[in-house]
Parts: C-alpha cells; structure tokens; sequence
C-alpha cells in the first residue's frame, strides 16, 4: 500500500500554489517532481565535494569521482546490465538516441533500413531521418490502429535482412500505450538487426530488466523519475558499445593522444568526452534510490488506480473524448472537449492552479493520425491523489461551461 | 486641410488602448476577464474566408493565427483569425488597438496595456500561440505600407 500522503511530503514543490490556487500537477510525462532526499544530494555535493572527477589525485575530485561512479553502479544494478560499463552516462534520452544514430552512421549502407513506430516522439523521428540522409538508407514506419496500438501484423512484414535498426519507444509519451518491446527485440534479433528502446516514458512507472529483455541499447532520462534535468543514460551491450565509433572528441574518452593518432578510452568513457553532468550522476543514483524505496509494484498499482478513477471520471463528461484507449497503457491521458481547441481548455486550467500539457506532444504524426491540432493531456504519478483528479474533473467540466 | 480632417476623426492607439483598459477594470476577477475575451472570440467574424490561406498563417506551436491588412486611403484595415479561442479575443482586441490606423502610428505602438489588462501571459515570447509573431507581423505591414505611402 503506498502512503501518497506522507511521500507528498517528500516533494516541496506540490507545497505551493499557482494563480492562488493548490498546484495540481499533472504534468509528469513531461517532466517529474523532485523530491527533497535528491535535492538533498544536490546540495551536498556543491557544499561538500564539487571537484572534476577520474583525473585529480587531490581527495575531492577522489571523493566526487567515487560518488559519480557509484552513481553509475546503482543503475546498473536498477536495470540490471551485465557490466557497469554499458551504462554511459548523457545528458538525456535525445543525446543517448543522437549517439547512437551517429554511430549508425558507419555501418548503414544504401539498401538497409531502419523501422520506427508510428508513436514517436520527434526526437526519435528526426535524428533517423538524418542519418538515412547521410546514409542513402530506408525509413520504414509500423503503423499504428485507432486504439493507439502498433500493429504487429504490419512490423512483421516490414522486417527483412535488410532491417539493421528497429528503434520504437517502451510507451508512447502521447498517448501513454505500452508497446510489445518484447516481441519486437525477438523478431528483430530473427533477421540480425539492433533494437533501441526510448525508455523516456517507461522507467518513471517500470523497472525494465535489460539483460532479460536482451535489448541492444536502451535511453533514457533522469528528470523523468525525479532526478535532475540534463542527466540520462544509455545502455549498450558491451559488443555492440565496442564496435560504434566515438560520438564527440574531447577529453576524457582518450587514452593516448599525439597529433599523429589518438587512441580511445576504454568504456564508458568513450562515449563521455568532456567533464560530465557530475552532480547530475549523482543526483540520477539518488532518484533511483528514492523510487526503488516507493517501489515500482507499489508505484504502478497505484497509478492505475488513478487512471482508472480519472479515464472513468472525465468521460462522465459530455463531448469528452480520450486518444490512446490500449487496455496496455500507462497514467496517461490524452483527450479533447467535442469543437473546443486544447490551448483553450489548457489555458483555463492553468488559471485554477492545474498544470496539464497541451499541444502535439512533440508528435505530430499521431495528431495527423486522429486529424486533430493536439490535445490535452493529463500525466499522473505516484504522488498524486484522486482529489486533484476531482480538481482536474471540475476545471474541464468549467472550461467546457466557458468555452463552449 | 484633409491631414487635419482624418486626424480630427481617427481615435488614437494610445486612446483606444485606454478605453480597453477602462472597460477591463470593470472586471472583479480571472474569470470575467476570460469570458470577455471568449465572448470577443465566438462573436467576431474577423477574417474573410478567402484570406485564411496558408500564405496568410503564423504558426504557433499551440495554435494557428491568420493575418491579412488592407492599404483603405492612408491607413491600414487589418483583419486576422485563430483556431483557439482565448487566442482569437486577444486578437480581436490587438485588431481593435491597430486596426484604421496610419502606418507611422502602428509603428510607434506599443502592447504595454496587455500587461496592464491582466493578459500578459498571452503575449509572452514562450507561450508559442503565435500572437507575438502576429503582432510582429502587423508592424511589418505598416513598415511595408510606410515606404509605400513615401
């Protein structure tokens, strides 16, 4: 049984108001709330050892580099990589999705392809196409069905020896399905190309077990389960992190270097040029902690209540419609009011102190989909309550009052 | 002699920006301001279909606005559009202010009375509605209608 009323305690934010009114944050798919033990670690570390790490012999940089490279033990631990040096520390989901596109760069020829979903986010739609201009290679996209699901009979025949890469977010940040990474990183490794996974969505709600998944590279970001922003990782197998080439150059990810050759650090500081986001590590091993203390079982039993109270709630309301009905999905709903623009009713919500996300979502292909500019949409965590979804259910129903 | 004529029945910017703030002050809180403006928006028809073209669009990441301004004698008739609401009374209300006015005259304008009407959250450079591209656009038309009229 998860104690909301004590963990929203934890989290000084959900303390304050907006236009005067309690902060119902529903917002989370965007960014996630910081709770007071990682604000907590970010303090101490600019109070107590602020130093750069892995080359100082001096007894800070010693202690911020052993904290930076604990940091990088929890994850592993958290995700359950084989070795701690397929973790590379980024600054976010985009960066770790950009790195491995370029690496990609090398290996595509003319005549491959690459599949993405229909579900994507454009940070997972544009780095791709680049790299298919760079590369003469193909973009191939699985199409999605009204429910927002991917249909699986479509990524099956899409698939061939040509496939190399197959990239396709755990859960859709739009509409918040879930999608069957399981099945596609089997039929993927059937024809030997690679799968990244967007994990962006997924790990503020799930703990993925990469080794049992058998994923190639899996991305995500720290500000999604309540760490800082500017801090993410990536995931690679260690064969598949060996075999890409560097992303930048700089220092850190050399072991020699003199103007006729430079030859590269081992992992993961190959992939880490420059003096990373230390505080950021730190503060991304603390989040994991804090969550792994709530409990992810805890966690996702908790925000499906919640989502089933808010989906049952606001179709009460007539002209609601929601976008993304998968039985498989996360706290997440997206919906629009019947002939009323979502800027408007975001608007008057943000007036009652009700913080949603209006917009496309950075996925415009899904709101040509369903023909509509966007919609509202309503991301719910752990520390939210039923009361702020009855708060969330009143502003609509007075935004429709108003607008209509 | 006919300089003085048009300026005799030409109601400043600077007045019309006034009277709107006059009228706004009436209102005891959030909720009549934005009715207001609602109203503003479902009532008005502010563009001629035939305008509402692609050429004519601003694109705000959240919503869309159209623009389209006339040259009617010495001043410009400016009519504009948007597919949200709320958007749509703040334009109705910049049209008011900019609108049948000499070119010279929306160059020097400024929106300072947004702020002092309650709304400036709308005209902020982040809030990606496209109104403060718009009111970028309508400057434009003066300064295109200003060389013009030289």
């Amino acid at each position: 049984m998860l104690d909301y009323k004590n963990i929203r305690n934890d989290f000084p934010i959900l303390q304050r108001e907006v236009n005067g009114k309690p902060l119902v944050y529903f917002d989370n798919a965007a960014t996630s709330q910081t709770p007071q033990q990682v604000i907590d670690v970010i303090v101490d570390y600019y109070s107590n050892y602020n130093a750069n790490i892995h080359r100082g012999v001096h007894r800070l940089s010693q202690e911020a580099t052993d904290k930076y490279e604990e940091a990088r033990l929890k994850v592993q631990a958290h995700f359950n990589a084989k070795f701690s040096h397929e973790i590379i520390f980024t600054s976010g989901t985009t960066h770790g999705i950009n790195l491995i596109a370029n690496g990609f760069s090398s290996i595509l020829k003319k005549g491959d392809d690459i599949i993405v979903s229909a579900l994507e986010h454009h940070s997972n739609i544009v780095p791709w196409q680049m790299l298919c201009e760079r590369t003469g290679a193909s973009l191939k996209v699985i199409p999605m069905n009204k429910e927002g699901e991917l249909i699986m009979y479509d990524y099956d025949n899409l698939l061939s020896t040509n496939t190399k890469l197959i990239f396709v977010n755990h859960i859709s940040n739009a509409l918040g399905t879930i999608n069957p990474i399981e099945y596609i990183i089997e039929k993927a490794h059937q024809v030997g190309a690679a799968v990244l996974i967007d994990g962006a969505q997924s790990c503020p709600h799930i703990k993925p077990d990469l080794q049992a998944l058998d994923v190639d590279f899996y991305v995500t970001s720290a500000h999604k389960m309540c760490g800082p922003t500017g801090q993410g990782m990536l995931y690679g197998k260690e064969a598949w992190l060996k075999k890409l080439p560097p992303y930048q150059g700089g220092g850190e990810m050399i072991a020699e270097v003199t103007f006729k050759k430079t030859t590269y650090a081992d992992l993961p500081h190959k992939f880490e040029a420059g003096t990373p986001n230390i505080c950021g590590g730190v503060a991304f091993g603390a989040a994991i902690d804090y969550m792994n203390s709530i409990g992810f079982e805890n966690i996702a039993k908790y925000e499906n209540e919640l989502l089933e109270y808010a989906t049952q709630k606001l179709l009460e309301i007539e002209g609601l419609r929601i976008y993304g009905t998968s039985k498989h999905k996360t706290s997440v709903i997206s919906f629009n009011l019947d002939g009323i623009h979502p800027y408007d009713v975001g608007t008057i919500l943000d007036k009652m102190g009700i913080a949603v996300r209006t917009g496309h979502h950075c996925a415009q292909p899904i709101m040509d989909f369903y023909g509509i500019p966007g919609t509202i949409r309503a991301s719910f965590a752990f520390y939210n309550t039923k009361d702020e979804i009855d708060t969330l259910v009143t502003g609509v129903k007075k935004a429709k009052m108003m607008l209509m | 002699m006919l300089y003085f004529c048009v300026k005799f029945v030409t109601v400043s910017i600077e007045d019309i920006q006034n009277e709107i703030i006059d009228e706004f002050s009436m209102f005891e809180d959030w909720e009549e301001r934005y009715q207001y403006m609602i109203d503003l928006g479902k009532e008005l028809p502010l563009i001629d279909d035939q305008y509402k073209t692609d050429s004519n669009i601003i694109k705000g990441c959240q919503s869309k606005v159209w623009v389209h301004a006339e040259m009617n004698d010495d001043k410009i008739a400016f009519t504009a559009d948007s597919d949200a609401i709320i958007t749509k009374g703040i334009i109705a209300i910049l049209i008011r202010t900019f609108s049948n006015q000499h070119p010279k005259d929306i160059i020097d304008a400024n929106t300072n009375f947004i702020d002092e009407i309650g709304l400036k959250e709308h005209l902020s450079p982040t809030r990606a509605n496209g109104l403060v591209s718009m009111v970028k656009q309508l400057k434009m038309y003066a300064i295109a209608y200003q060389t013009q009229l030289k």
